[in-house]
């Protein structure tokens, strides 16, 4: 049992938890996810830790309410428990000073992003920052991120707020400008696709990290796994980061859809008996 | 050894047991036929998930009980990895004592329902019974009689709760709660140490809950052991993985004196054949888990699973057997087993091949997918399959499948589940660069003491063996527990 003890809403569909896990809090490191179970019913999924405050005992991580399990999340108020956290899980982001660094993230792909922007910048890193999303409401983490970052572009598809466009434009825009020695992204799949493609193009080392279906999360089922590089990895233990370049991404995007029907089916009833 | 012997031979010598063996003629007990163990309706059970097996009546198990001879050497006992008394066990059963037969049993093994169920007995102490070896005649039904005395013992509401020694006060850690964990905590706690057991997933059990589905082993039957040991004092920590949640070296500080890892085989195996990574390929541990942990197959539970129509399990394991007749019981309407060997070699249980070939179940031995193909949706509709003979006998002594070149064909199906084995967690190894390990990435131990290259970490079951049995793991577990209380013993006299 771990109880919530802080609940911020980013907007209307993404909230941030703050929840109770002093070991995890104490372990973990950036990259590193929980598997959490919500309730006695409910499944099991993997979230990316996007802080932690050792001294309280607290991790802290970002949801966006897209099907059953995350609105059973997002509807839970402070003072709430979540039945299961297990974590830290996979292997740690790998940080050093390597010059100057491109970091990208999609929607709620900032939270993840967060740990990994601030270790980079600990490490001596310049680091550029681009946030990106559809509109304004779901730009999370500005102020955060800008802390950590030598310079930050916010950028949405529909202009409502930074400069309109997408990611790979703002992508595009650094590496023609300036040398870039590495570049981490991460988002949706198909975001991270074409932010993968974009620094291909320029030969520039790119990290990204992969949020795929999982059950168990230790390394036993398998659900989670991709092709990189030819070959079948376990998202889990293996990752959740590899070298973009080597992703298969298409495949991925079809395995994320894999339960897509009872997925869409179970949320049309839960939005039902919750209206 | 010997002293096992002496003992053994000092309790038959006992008064109840002399007289019970004059009670009956040797000639009067062999010409009983073997009971026959109560099975549901073959049409009826795989379209539910009742158990299979229904346990044997009281008076059935007294004739059964009485066809054991209560031999002078008892064989049997060397077939069994845990050293149960056989013979004791049975007779007391006989003696109408079913209570005392529960006891006899809990002596070393900590799970006999457990056991009495899912341990392979026709290749253990059945396989060692007098009757098979030197009588050439069906064995006694020890298998069938251990789980009637444990289950006669739970439903009795009597449940005896093994004696443990005076607190010490010495912290031990377990880690995994499977069988080869639960074996080694109960020992543990007999011996008077202090027992926590960290266990990974949110239940305790590990494969008994995740993996060996209900129609052959309820989640019940474990969660009655478990509380069980529970009573005996022992700790579970659910939701702790030991090298992620905390770190062996924390566990030490928090004054852990020595560890029992029996974190298992947990990486599932895949053949690596084009289209294995498509949608709807499973492997057996994700089916079995979505099934058995997480109630996917129930409607007020949130973890989905696809149920197919057309379903290939590959592999002749036992897990492979647990998968196809989940899936027949999913309601699939074509549920086959493809096997690159023949039945022979197959190394599922006797039992269990008859039971899946009851409910429908197709076989198709001698085949070998070699490729999958997919809709647009990326799910697979097709496999492609090779014929395969048998050759020489390989290094595990079975005849090795050869491929057929041109044989291939295709077959339509909606759902794949890959059971062609699995490989040791890596977790903890990963964790712990100084603990040796094979090729196979199991964990080297003494096998005499299963203490690994670290001195305070013992190891056992299927992280040392790569893949075996619920009771071969008990047999570790309870090996490393003896192991360890003497190393924690002689460590806290040295200080």
């Amino acid at each position: 049992m771990n109880k919530i003890i802080e609940k911020e809403y980013f907007s209307k569909n993404v909230i941030k938890l703050v929840i109770e896990a002093p070991e995890i809090a104490h372990s973990r490191k950036p990259g590193h996810f929980v598997i959490i179970r919500v309730d006695n019913k409910g499944e099991r999924i993997p979230l990316t830790i996007a802080d932690a405050d050792e001294a309280k005992g607290t991790i802290t991580l970002v949801i966006q309410r897209v099907g059953v399990t995350s609105s059973k999340l997002t509807d839970l108020k402070a003072g709430d428990t979540i039945l299961d956290v297990a974590g830290p899980m996979g292997q740690s982001t790998h940080l050093e000073k390597v010059g100057t660094v491109l970091c990208a993230g999609g929607g709620v792909g900032v939270a993840p992003l967060m740990p990994i922007v601030k270790g980079l910048k600990e490490a001596g890193n310049r680091v550029i920052t681009i946030l990106a999303a559809r509109s304004k409401d779901l730009i999370i983490l500005e102020d955060q991120i800008k802390e950590y970052s030598d310079e930050l572009i916010v950028m949405t598809d529909d202009g409502s707020y930074g400069k309109k466009g997408l990611v790979t434009h703002g992508m595009e825009e650094v590496i023609q400008r300036e040398k870039v020695n590495m570049s981490v992204v991460i988002g949706p799949a198909i975001m991270m696709k074409f932010a993968s493609l974009t620094t291909k193009k320029y030969n520039i080392p790119t990290v990204a990290s992969l949020n795929t279906i999982m059950v168990d999360g230790t390394g036993m089922c398998g659900a989670c796994r991709v092709t990189v590089g030819g070959k079948t990895k376990f998202v889990c233990i293996d990752g959740p980061e590899f070298d973009a370049h080597q992703v298969d991404f298409d495949q991925m995007l079809q395995r994320l859809g894999a339960y897509k029907d009872q997925e869409m089916k179970a949320y049309e009833e839960y939005l039902k008996m919750h209206a | 050894m010997d002293d096992i012997k002496e003992y053994l031979k000092a309790e038959r010598s006992k008064e109840w047991r002399t007289e019970l063996r004059k009670s009956k003629k040797a000639k009067e007990r062999t010409s009983l036929e073997r009971a026959l163990m109560p099975e549901a309706d073959p049409n009826k059970r795989n379209k539910n998930i009742e158990e299979v097996n229904k346990g044997l009546l009281t008076e059935v198990a007294l004739v059964e009980a009485s066809r054991c001879l209560d031999c002078p050497n008892p064989t049997c006992i060397t077939g069994c990895p845990v050293g149960i008394n056989i013979p004791k066990f049975i007779k007391k059963i006989e003696t109408e004592d079913f209570l005392g037969a529960a006891k006899v049993l809990k002596e070393t093994n900590t799970l006999p329902a457990v056991c009495g169920r899912v341990c392979p007995q026709e290749k253990q102490c059945e396989a060692n019974c007098f009757y098979t070896v030197s009588l050439k005649k069906t064995p006694v039904a020890i298998g069938h009689l251990e789980r009637f005395a444990a289950d006669f013992e739970r439903n009795s509401g009597k449940m005896s709760v093994p004696e443990v020694m005076e607190s010490d006060g010495i912290k031990v850690a377990v880690i995994g709660s499977g069988p080869a964990g639960l074996a080694c905590a109960g020992d543990l706690a007999k011996f008077g140490h202090e027992v926590t057991v960290f266990e990974a997933l949110h239940e305790i059990g590990g494969v008994l809950k995740y993996g060996i589905p209900e129609f052959r082993l309820p989640n019940e039957i474990v969660d009655v052991e478990i509380d069980n040991l529970k009573k005996m004092g022992i700790t579970f920590k659910t939701n702790f993985i030991i090298g992620k949640t905390v770190s062996i070296d924390d566990l030490r500080e928090q004054g852990f004196q020595a560890f029992f890892v029996g974190s298992g085989a947990g990486l599932p195996n895949f053949m690596n054949i084009p289209g294995e990574n498509y949608n709807n390929i499973f492997s057996s541990n994700e089916y079995l888990t979505r099934v058995n942990l997480m109630n996917a197959a129930k409607s007020d539970y949130d973890t989905p699973v696809f149920s197919g129509n057309n379903v290939a399990v590959i592999g002749g394991g036992n897990t492979a057997m647990d998968s196809v007749r989940t899936a027949k019981r999913l309601g699939a309407e074509r549920a086959m087993i493809i096997y690159r060997r023949s039945r022979e070699e197959m190394p599922a249980r006797v039992e269990e091949v008859k039971h899946a070939i009851e409910e429908g179940i197709e076989f198709m031995n001698l085949h070998n997918p070699v490729e999958y193909f997919a809709n647009k949706d990326g799910r697979v509709n097709k496999m492609r399959v090779q014929k395969m003979e048998l050759g020489e006998p390989d290094a595990s002594g079975r005849r090795r499948p050869i491929p057929i070149e041109g044989s291939e064909f295709d077959i339509d199906v909606d759902t794949v589940i890959v059971s062609v084995g699995v490989s040791p967690n890596p977790l903890i190894p990963s964790a712990l660069p100084d603990l040796k390990v094979t090729s196979w990435h199991t964990i080297e131990v003494n096998p005499e003491n299963m203490q690994s290259s670290i001195p305070d970490i013992f190891a056992g079951g299927d992280i040392v063996r790569g893949g075996a049995t619920v009771i071969l793991a008990m047999g570790d577990g309870r090996k490393a527990a003896e192991g360890m209380h003497k190393y924690v013993t002689e460590k806290v006299k040295a200080n």
